[in-house]
C-alpha cells in the first residue's frame, strides 16, 4: 500500500466570475521512502497541491472531489483538530523561504521544543536534547550552543538547516517540500538537497519535493510528475521522464534545458505561455503550444494513459490505443 | 546597550532643555511679571528696584541658568493667583491625575488588546463588526460629549455613580493621597476613566487588530500551522508577541496624550488634578503654572518613551544584536 494516495483530486477557488479550477482531478501515490518530484511552472497547481495534503488550503480555496489518503486512511475532510494532529506528526513540511519561515522572536530551541512537546509526550528538557540532536543530525555546528540563538543570528543555508530539523521534529513518515532550495545559493543548495536525500534514506521518509528546478529534480527524485495547468501531464521514474519523455510538454521541457557544450545561438524554449486559469482551453490544455496536437486533443481531455513504457503513463492522445500512430 | 541607553538619555535631557526654554520664555516674556507682582501704585524706582531683586536684569543666559537649576529642584515660583508655591500645588494635584490615567490605561490596554485579538482572528463574525462599529464610536465622539453623556445616563438619571470629584481620598505619605483606598473613591474614579480610556481603546483595539491581521498571513505562521502548532500557541505565542512592538509604542504615546487629554475629562468631570489646575492657571493667566505643567508632561512623555525604547529590546531580540555589533 502507498504511502500518500491522491485520487481524482479537484481544488476550486470560487470568484465572483466564476470557478477558477486550480487542480484539475490529478492522481498520483508516493511510496513510503520515495522521493517524488513535482515540477512544472508557476501556477501549474504544485504549491496548491501540497497545501490541500497537509489541509492549508487558502480560503476560498477548496477540495471541490477527490480523496487524499495517507497509509490508506482519508485525511481530506478531517475535523481541524484531527488535520492538526497528522500536521508536523505524519507530514512535515519545508517551505521556500528559510529566511521568514522561523519566528523572528523565539530562539530556534524554543521552536523545536515546542513543535516536539505538541507532538510527543517528551518533558521540556527530553524535548531540549531531542531539538540538539536533530540540529546535530541536520548539520548545524556547536547544537548546544547555537540551540539558544534567534533566527536572525544563522545565515541563509543554516536556517533551512534548522527548518529541515523542524520539519523532521516528530519522525513523520512523508516531508512535502515545497521549493526547498529557490532562495538558497547554488552553492548552498546542492548541500541542502543531499542533506534532504541523506536523511529521508536514513529515516525512510518519503519526500513531495515541489519545485520548478529541473535540476535538483535530476538530483534527488525517484520519480517525477510532471504538472501543467493544474492537471498531470506525465508520471514516471525519474530516468525515463528525463531521458525519455512521452508528453510533448515534457519533451519541450528536456530540450530547453541547455546543454554547455552545444553552441547555441539562441536558448530552445516552448512556444507561448502556460495558460491562466480563467483561459484553459478546451481539450488538452496543452493543445495551442503543442507541436503535435490533432483534431481529438482540440476536443477531448485526455486523461494519464500507458505509453508502452509500464510505469509511466502521460496524459496524451498520442498514446490513446485507439488512435496510435507509433 | 549601555550605551544605547546612555544616548536616548542625552537626548530626553536635550529635549527637556528645549521645553524648558519655551518655558522660560513664557514666564518671562508673556506679559510683563513685574506687573502682576506689584500693586498699581507703585513707582519705576520701585519696580526697578523689584527687577533688580528678582534678577530679571541679568543676563538672559544667566536668568535661563537660574530658572534651569530652579526647575530641577521642583520650583518654578509662586502662582499669581493662589499665592502658594507652584511646586505644592503641582504635588497636591499629580496624584489624582497620575490615578486617573494609570486606570484609564489599564482599562485600555486590558480590553484593547483582547478585543483586537478577536477582531484579528474572527474577521467577519457580527461580533467583530458590532465590536468595530461602535469602536468608531470612540473615535469620533469629542471627549467631553461621552463625559456629559455618561453622567447623563449613570449619575443623573440612574443615580448610580457620582458626577464630579475623587471621592474621599486617604493621605499617605505626605502629599500623595489616594482615592483607591476608599469605595467612594473607586465609584467617582469609573466614569472619569472611561471617559478617558474610549479614545485609546479604541487606538489600541484597531492597531492590535491590523498588525494580528498582518502577522497571520506571514511565512513563520504559516510554518509554524503546518507543524501542526495548536492555534492557541500560534495566535497568543507567535503572532501576538510579533504584534507587540507596534502596540508598545502607540500605547507608550498614548500614555502621554492621556496626560494631556486629561484636561478635558478632569474639566468635565470636576477631578481635581493637574489638568484642572491647569485649565483654571489659563484662565488667569497663571503662569508658573502653566509653564511647570508644560515642564512636567513633557518630562512624562520623555520617560514614557525611554521606557518605550527600552522595551523594544526586550521584545525583539534583532535589536539587541544589531546594537552590540555597532557597539563592538
Amino acid at each position: 500500500m502507498a504511502l500518500l494516495e491522491v485520487d481524482r483530486l479537484r481544488i476550486e477557488f470560487p470568484t465572483r466570475r466564476g470557478v477558477l479550477v486550480a487542480v484539475d482531478d490529478i492522481s498520483f501515490s508516493i511510496d513510503q521512502g520515495e522521493v517524488l518530484g513535482v515540477v512544472g511552472e508557476s501556477g501549474a497547481g504544485k504549491s496548491i497541491t501540497g497545501a490541500a495534503i497537509i489541509g492549508l488550503l487558502e480560503p476560498p480555496g477548496q477540495i471541490a472531489h477527490g480523496t487524499i489518503r495517507l497509509q490508506g486512511q482519508q485525511i481530506n475532510g478531517l475535523p481541524n483538530e484531527a488535520m492538526r494532529r497528522i500536521r508536523g506528526a505524519k507530514i512535515g513540511v519545508i517551505f521556500q523561504d528559510p529566511l521568514t519561515s522561523l519566528n523572528p522572536l523565539y530562539t530556534i530551541g524554543r521552536q523545536l521544543v515546542q513543535t516536539i512537546t505538541t507532538h510527543t509526550d517528551l518533558t521540556t528538557s527530553q524535548a531540549r536534547d531531542r531539538a540538539i540532536d536533530l540540529l546535530n543530525e541536520v548539520g548545524i555546528p556547536a547544537a548546544k550552543r547555537r540551540i539558544d540563538s534567534y533566527p536572525h543570528e544563522f545565515s541563509g543555508g543554516m536556517r533551512q538547516r534548522v527548518v529541515i530539523a523542524l520539519a523532521l521534529c516528530a519522525k513523520p513518515g512523508l516531508i512535502i517540500a515545497d521549493e526547498p532550495t529557490t532562495a538558497l545559493d547554488v552553492s548552498i543548495q546542492a548541500q541542502i538537497i543531499s542533506l534532504l536525500r541523506r536523511l529521508c534514506q536514513e529515516h525512510r521518509t518519503a519526500i513531495m519535493l515541489i519545485t520548478h528546478d529541473m535540476g535538483v529534480i535530476a538530483e534527488t527524485a525517484d520519480r517525477v510528475a510532471v504538472m501543467y495547468a493544474g492537471r498531470i501531464a506525465e508520471i514516471g521514474p525519474l530516468r525515463d521522464v528525463v531521458k525519455n519523455p512521452k508528453h510533448p510538454y515534457t519533451v519541450g521541457l528536456m530540450d530547453s534545458i541547455p546543454v554547455i557544450e552545444e553552441e547555441n545561438d539562441e536558448l530552445a524554449h516552448i512556444k507561448g505561455a502556460m495558460p491562466g486559469l480563467q483561459e484553459i482551453p478546451l481539450g488538452c490544455s496543452f493543445n495551442p503550444r503543442c507541436p503535435d496536437a490533432f483534431d481529438q486533443c482540440r476536443r477531448e481531455r485526455p486523461d494519464l494513459m500507458p505509453t508502452g513504457n509500464p510505469n509511466q503513463v502521460a496524459a496524451c492522445w498520442k498514446y490513446d490505443g485507439t488512435t496510435n500512430n507509433d | 546597550m549601555v550605551l544605547y541607553v546612555l544616548k536616548r538619555v542625552l537626548q530626553a535631557a536635550g529635549v527637556m532643555l528645549f521645553v524648558a526654554f519655551i518655558s522660560f520664555v513664557l514666564f518671562n516674556y508673556v506679559g510683563d511679571p513685574v506687573n502682576n507682582m506689584v500693586g498699581q501704585e507703585a513707582t519705576i524706582e520701585d519696580r526697578e528696584a523689584l527687577r533688580e531683586r528678582l534678577g530679571l536684569n541679568d543676563p538672559v543666559v544667566v536668568q535661563f541658568s537660574r530658572f534651569v537649576a530652579h526647575a530641577l529642584e521642583g520650583h518654578f515660583g509662586i502662582s499669581y493667583r493662589l499665592q502658594r508655591p507652584v511646586k505644592d500645588l503641582i504635588a497636591e494635584r499629580l496624584p489624582a491625575t497620575l490615578e486617573l490615567v494609570f486606570s484609564s490605561a489599564i482599562l485600555a490596554l486590558a480590553l484593547g488588546i483582547p478585543l483586537g485579538i478577536y477582531t484579528g482572528l474572527h474577521r467577519d463574525t457580527w461580533l467583530s463588526r458590532l465590536i468595530l462599529s461602535s469602536s468608531l464610536a470612540g473615535v469620533s465622539l469629542p471627549t467631553f460629549v461621552i463625559g456629559i453623556l455618561l453622567i447623563y445616563v449613570f449619575s443623573v438619571s440612574l443615580n448610580l455613580l457620582p458626577s464630579y470629584g475623587r471621592g474621599e481620598v486617604v493621605q499617605i505619605t505626605g502629599s500623595w493621597s489616594t482615592g483607591f483606598l476608599t469605595v467612594s473613591g473607586w465609584k467617582a474614579i469609573i466614569l472619569p476613566s472611561i471617559t478617558l480610556c474610549l479614545y485609546q481603546l479604541t487606538l489600541i483595539l484597531r492597531i492590535v487588530r491590523a498588525e494580528m491581521m498582518e502577522v497571520l498571513l506571514t511565512d513563520y505562521i504559516k510554518f509554524a500551522r503546518a507543524r501542526g502548532l495548536t492555534d492557541r500557541a500560534i495566535n497568543f505565542g507567535h503572532a501576538l508577541k510579533n504584534t507587540l512592538v507596534p502596540v508598545i509604542t502607540v500605547t507608550g504615546l498614548q500614555i502621554g496624550s492621556l496626560i494631556a487629554f486629561s484636561i478635558i475629562t478632569e474639566t468635565v468631570f470636576q477631578w481635581p488634578g493637574m489638568g484642572f489646575l491647569f485649565i483654571q492657571a489659563v484662565h488667569f493667566a497663571d503662569v508658573p503654572i502653566m509653564a511647570a505643567y508644560m515642564v512636567l508632561v513633557a518630562l512624562f512623555f520623555v520617560i514614557i518613551n525611554l521606557i518605550v525604547d527600552l522595551l523594544y529590546f526586550v521584545v525583539d531580540p534583532r535589536l539587541r544584536i544589531e546594537r552590540t555589533v555597532t557597539i563592538g
